[in-house]
C-alpha cells in the first residue's frame, strides 16, 4: 500500500461541505457574556478621561471595564525565541494605559447578555484623548515614540564575507530602492474566542484556540496568574491563518481574563472593521539595496539596509519578521559575501507580525527586482544573470556561513538549476517571450517576468505525536499540531496510514487539544507536514513493530519477514499467500497481553535546522495604458518540494498563496492618512483578489531531490505560492512597460503605475 | 421584537426577532443553522450566501422580518440523505475547500448557477463566483468544481 504521494481526498471536508463545522462562532455556553471592544479613534494621545456611567446603565449591560480594571495583568509576552531585548519595553498592554498608540487600540471593553447590546453600550463609552503629534512616517528621523524608546527600537547587522573589498573591487555597482506595503493575511474568519470557567475540574478553558494552543497556554496562564493545569485550549474549526490569526492579542486576553473573573462563560466575535485595524499587519518594508558584480552579472557582493515598520507595539512574534528577512535576502544564488541592516521602526499604526511568507515575499520582490536592475544596466537576458548566479547542484547541500536566531542556514539539498529548466520547458518559456515580444512590437504592453527563490520550513525544535490503536484497529494519532484549513488531518492521517499499512479514511487525527497531549508547536512556520509527518511515522513505527512481533508469535515467522498491507499481516511479498491476521486481530492480542485499552506508543521528532527548497515562479501581464490596469494572463509556479505527501494539497497550497501574493502586488494596502487615520478599513477599501482578478494559476510539483534533514525526506509547501508572487508581477510589469527601474513599489496600484507611465512618456 | 416565521430548508422556524436583526444572525442565533457563515457584515465577502426564494441573497444585507414567509435555503439542506449532492462531491473531488469558512456562500451561489439550467460560459462563471471572496484556495479549485457539475461531470454525491 502506498498513500503517501497520492492526491487522496481530505477527511476535514465532511463537516465543511455539509455546515457542521464548529467555528468559533458556531459555539455556545449556556448564560454566556458578549464582549465588544472600544478602541481608539485617534492614532496617538493622552487619554484624559474614560466615561462609562451611561455604558453600565444600559439594560444588559453586566460590566464595563477600562485600564485601572486590568492594570495588574501584564503586557503581552513576545514568544520565547522571537525576542530581541531591545522589543521588550514595546510590548502592548490589554487596555491603553494613560497613552492610545494606534486607531484600534483597546481602551475600554463592554460585556453584556446580547452582542448587539454589548455593541451599543461600547458606543456610550465616551473616551476623551488628547491629540499628540503622531509618527506616521516610517522613513523619518529617528526620535523618542514614548518615554525612553526611540522610534528605532532596535537596528541590527548580520552577515559574512568581506562586503567592502567586493565593492572595491567590483565591474559594476547597481543600487535601488524598493518597498513593499503593508499587507496582511486577512483569514476569512475574522478574530474570535469562547472562553469558561470549568468549576468541577476547577480549570479556565478557552475554546476557539488557533495555529498555536500549547505555546499559547503557557503564555496566557503566564499573564492571568494561573498554574498550567489551571488553564487548557480547545481548538475547533479554523476559519483561514496565515500566520495572522490565532496570536495573543489584548482581546483574547480579555475574554479568558473575564471568564475567570466573573466565573460565567465570556465570548468575543470581532467585526471585519476590527479585523482590518487590530490583527497583525506585515510586510511594509523599504529596501536600499546595492550589489557589486563582475563584467559577466556575477554577484560578488550584496550591501541591503532596511527599514521595518513595526507599527506602535511589538506582539508576539518580536523580531521574528526583520530576522527572516535578513536570513532569506541571499535567495538561491551564490553571493560570496553579504551585509544587512536592519531597523525596526515604531509608527502609530496597528502593530506588525508575521503573514505568510513573512521575509520571503519582501526579500524575494527586492533580490529579484536587483537581479532586473542589474540585467538591464549590463545589457543582459534577466534570465542569464539567474543563471550564472544560481547555486549549482553539485555544491549542495550548502552552508551560508551566517545563522538566525542560533539556527545554521544549509540549504540540505536541490537540482536549482535543473528544477529552473524543467519550469521553463513545461511553462513554454521561450514561446512565450517570443509571443510577448511580438505583442510589444505590434504596440501593447505586454511583458513575462520569472523569477526564482528559496523557500524555509520544516524548522524544530521539536514534535510529538502519540499514535493509540484500539482493539478493532481503530487508529488515532493525537498532536500538538494545529489545523488552519492546510489539510493537516489528511496529511498526518496519510503517513500513519502508510506507516501501518491502513486505510487513510478511519484514522483520527487530534489536534490542537491542550489537554490530549502536553507539548505542541502548532501550525506556523510551514513545519506541519515535516514535523508532524515525522514524528507520526516514528510513533506509528513503533506501534507496527508491535503488531509485527504480535504476529510473528501467532503465524510463526520471524517478524522481519512480515509484512502489512491492506490492513492484513502476512509474508512479505506475497500478500494473500500463506497464514495471516488481520491488524485489527494482531491488535486485540497485542492488548490482551500486555494490559491496557490500547496500543499507544508516543514519539519525539527533534531538529535544529529548517528545511530549503527551490521555485520558479512565472507571470505574464499586460498593462492598459489608458487605466494603468494590470491583467494577470497567466501566472505559473514550479516548485521543487522533494517529496510530496499529497500533491493535490501542495497545489492548493501552492494556487492559494499565489493568489494572495498577486493581492499585495496589484491590490492590498493598508494606506494612513498624515494623522494616522487607517484608510483600509472595509473590503471595499482592503481589495482582495477575487475569481476576477487572477488567472487558473499552472503548478509544476517537482519531487527532485528529498530532504536530508528527516527520516522521510519532505520539504515545505504552505508558502512556497506567495513567497514569488510580488517579484514575478513586478519583474513582468516592468518587462511590459520596458522599464524595470520604475518599478519600485508594491502594490503596483493604477495610481502608481499611471504616473510611472507617465513619468516613462 | 417582532413575531416572524422563517422557512429554512423546508422546516419553519417561528422566531422572535428585532427588526435590526440581520438575516444571518437570525438563521445562526435563532434556528441553530450556523453552517452560514459571517465574514465581514457589510455585503462583500459573501460567506453568508444564501438562497431567499431561490435567488442568492447577501443574509447579512437582508433584515430577518424582510424574509418573514420566506423560502430560504441554506448550506444544510444540500445533502440528500446523507450523501453529498452533486456540487459538495465536486467541492471534496477537486480540494475546492481548505479552511471552509467560505463554503457555504460559495456553495449557495453556485447552487442558484446549476439551478438555473442555462449555459454557462467559463468568463460568465467566473464573474458570477467572483461575487464571493475565498482566501485560501486561489479559486481555480472552486471554479473547476462548479463547471463539473454544469458539465455533468459529476452528478451526484458518495454515501454518508
Amino acid at each position: 500500500m502506498t498513500v503517501i504521494g497520492k492526491s487522496v481526498t481530505r477527511l476535514e471536508d465532511r463537516a465543511l461541505l455539509t455546515g457542521t463545522g464548529r467555528f468559533a462562532g458556531d459555539q455556545n455556553f449556556e448564560g454566556q457574556l458578549y464582549m465588544r471592544v472600544v478602541r481608539s479613534t485617534v492614532a496617538h494621545g493622552r487619554i484624559v478621561s474614560i466615561d462609562t456611567r451611561a455604558a453600565a446603565e444600559m439594560p444588559g449591560v453586566f460590566a464595563v471595564w477600562t485600564c485601572a480594571d486590568v492594570a495588574d495583568v501584564p503586557a503581552i509576552n513576545l514568544r520565547p525565541g522571537s525576542a530581541l531585548q531591545d522589543l521588550e519595553r514595546c510590548r502592548q498592554p490589554i487596555l491603553a494605559q494613560g497613552v492610545v498608540r494606534y486607531v484600534g487600540e483597546p481602551v475600554a471593553v463592554v460585556f453584556a447578555d446580547d452582542p448587539y447590546r454589548a455593541e451599543d453600550a461600547a458606543e456610550l463609552v465616551w473616551a476623551e484623548i488628547e491629540d499628540l503629534p503622531p509618527v506616521v512616517g516610517l522613513m523619518d528621523t529617528p526620535g523618542e515614540f514614548s518615554p525612553g524608546v526611540s522610534t528605532e527600537p532596535s537596528v541590527f547587522e548580520t552577515g559574512y564575507g568581506d562586503v567592502d573589498a567586493a565593492f572595491a573591487s567590483a565591474a559594476h555597482i547597481i543600487e535601488c530602492e524598493l518597498t513593499v506595503g503593508r499587507h496582511t493575511g486577512v483569514p476569512l474568519e475574522t478574530r474570535g474566542a469562547l472562553s469558561i470557567w470549568n468549576e468541577a475540574k476547577g480549570q479556565l478553558e478557552f475554546h476557539a484556540a488557533a495555529k498555536v494552543p500549547h505555546n499559547n497556554r503557557i503564555a496566557l496562564a503566564t499573564l492571568l496568574g494561573l498554574e498550567l493545569d489551571q488553564l487548557h485550549l480547545f481548538e475547533g474549526h479554523v476559519g483561514g491563518g496565515f500566520g495572522v490569526r490565532g496570536e495573543i492579542y489584548p482581546d483574547e486576553v480579555l475574554v479568558n481574563l473575564a471568564a475567570l473573573r466573573f466565573r460565567r462563560p465570556v465570548k468575543w466575535i470581532e467585526d471585519r472593521m476590527e479585523h482590518l485595524i487590530s490583527a497583525n499587519h506585515s510586510r511594509e518594508q523599504t529596501h536600499r539595496i546595492r550589489a557589486a558584480t563582475d563584467a559577466d552579472g556575477l554577484i560578488l557582493a550584496i550591501d541591503d539596509e532596511f527599514w521595518f515598520n513595526q507599527g506602535a507595539y511589538a506582539r508576539t512574534h518580536g523580531a521574528t519578521v526583520p530576522s527572516v528577512t535578513a536570513a532569506m535576502l541571499p535567495g538561491p544564488y551564490k553571493l560570496p559575501a553579504y551585509r544587512s541592516t536592519g531597523h525596526i521602526r515604531l509608527t502609530n499604526v496597528t502593530p506588525a507580525g508575521t503573514y505568510r511568507g513573512p521575509g520571503r515575499y519582501e526579500t524575494t520582490f527586492v533580490r529579484e527586482m536587483l537581479i532586473e536592475r542589474i540585467a538591464a544596466e549590463l545589457g543582459l537576458d534577466p534570465l542569464e544573470v539567474r543563471r550564472t548566479n544560481l547555486i549549482a547542484a553539485d555544491e549542495m547541500p550548502y552552508d551560508r556561513p551566517f545563522s538566525v536566531g542560533g539556527s545554521p542556514i544549509q540549504y540540505d539539498s536541490g537540482d536549482y538549476p535543473g528544477a529552473l529548466a524543467s519550469a521553463l520547458d513545461q511553462f513554454g518559456y521561450d514561446a512565450l517571450q517570443a509571443e510577448m515580444a511580438a505583442r510589444r512590437a505590434a504596440g501593447e504592453l505586454a511583458g513575462v517576468g520569472l523569477i526564482c527563490f528559496v523557500e524555509r520550513g520544516g524548522d524544530g525544535p521539536f514534535d510529538d505525536v502519540r499514535v493509540e490503536m484500539a482493539a478493532d484497529g481503530s487508529v488515532e494519532v493525537v498532536t500538538g499540531v494545529a489545523s488552519v484549513g492546510q489539510g493537516a488531518e489528511t496529511v498526518v492521517a496519510q503517513v500513519c496510514a502508510e506507516t501501518l499499512g491502513i486505510d487513510y479514511s478511519g484514522i483520527v487525527v487530534t489536534h490542537g487539544q491542550t489537554d490530549r497531549i502536553a507539548r505542541g508547536q502548532g501550525a506556523r512556520a510551514s513545519r506541519v507536514t515535516v514535523m508532524t509527518g515525522n514524528a507520526t511515522h516514528m510513533a506509528a513505527s513503533g506501534v507496527r513493530t508491535i503488531l509485527l512481533e504480535t504476529a510473528a508469535g501467532l503465524l510463526q515467522s520471524p517478524a522481519e519477514t512480515l509484512d502489512i498491507v491492506d490492513g492484513v499481516i502476512g509474508l512479505a511479498g506475497s500478500p494473500g499467500d500463506g497464514p495471516s491476521l488481520t491488524v485489527a486481530e494482531a491488535a486485540a492480542e497485542a492488548i490482551c497481553a500486555r494490559g491496557g485499552t490500547h496500543l499507544a506508543v508516543e514519539e519525539t521528532f527533534e531538529i535544529d535546522r529548517a528545511t530549503y527548497s527551490f521555485g520558479v515562479h512565472l507571470a505574464a501581464v499586460s498593462v492598459d495604458p489608458m487605466t494603468a490596469g494590470v491583467t494577470v494572463e497567466r501566472y505559473a509556479i514550479a516548485y521543487d518540494i522533494g517529496r510530496a505527501v499529497n500533491p493535490m494539497l501542495v497545489e492548493g497550497q501552492l494556487v492559494g498563496g499565489a493568489v494572495q501574493g498577486i493581492g499585495g502586488a496589484l491590490l492590498e494596502e493598508f494606506l494612513y492618512d498624515e494623522a494616522g487615520q487607517p484608510l483600509s478599513v472595509t473590503f471595499a477599501d482592503y481589495l482582495m483578489p477575487t475569481a476576477a482578478e487572477v488567472p487558473d494559476i499552472e503548478c509544476l510539483v517537482l519531487e527532485g531531490d528529498r530532504s536530508t534533514t528527516n527520516p522521510l525526506g519532505l520539504k515545505s509547501g504552505g508558502d512556497a505560492g506567495v513567497t514569488g508572487a510580488g517579484a514575478a508581477i513586478a519583474a513582468a510589469i516592468g518587462a511590459a512597460i520596458g522599464k524595470p527601474e520604475t518599478v519600485t513599489r508594491l502594490p503596483v496600484s493604477p495610481r502608481r503605475l499611471r504616473d510611472i507611465l507617465k513619468a516613462k512618456s | 421584537m417582532t413575531r416572524i416565521t422563517l422557512n429554512v430548508n423546508g422546516t419553519d422556524h417561528a422566531v422572535e426577532v428585532e427588526p435590526r436583526h440581520s438575516l444571518v444572525d437570525a438563521l445562526r442565533e435563532q434556528c441553530g443553522q450556523t453552517g452560514s457563515h459571517i465574514g465581514c457584515e457589510h455585503g462583500v465577502c459573501g460567506a453568508c450566501t444564501i438562497l431567499v426564494d431561490d435567488e442568492p441573497v447577501r443574509g447579512c444585507l437582508m433584515f430577518a422580518v424582510q424574509a418573514d414567509g420566506k423560502k430560504i435555503r441554506t448550506i444544510e439542506g444540500l445533502a440528500e440523505n446523507g450523501a453529498f449532492n452533486a456540487l459538495q462531491q465536486a467541492f471534496h473531488e477537486h480540494h475546492a475547500l481548505q479552511c471552509g469558512f467560505c463554503t457555504p456562500g460559495m456553495l449557495m451561489l453556485a447552487t442558484w448557477i446549476v439551478e438555473r439550467g442555462a449555459p454557462v460560459s467559463d468568463d460568465e462563471l467566473r464573474d458570477i463566483m467572483a461575487s464571493n471572496l475565498c482566501r485560501c484556495t486561489g479559486y481555480r479549485n472552486i471554479l473547476r468544481a462548479v463547471r463539473a457539475v454544469l458539465d455533468g461531470t459529476i452528478t451526484r454525491g458518495a454515501g454518508a
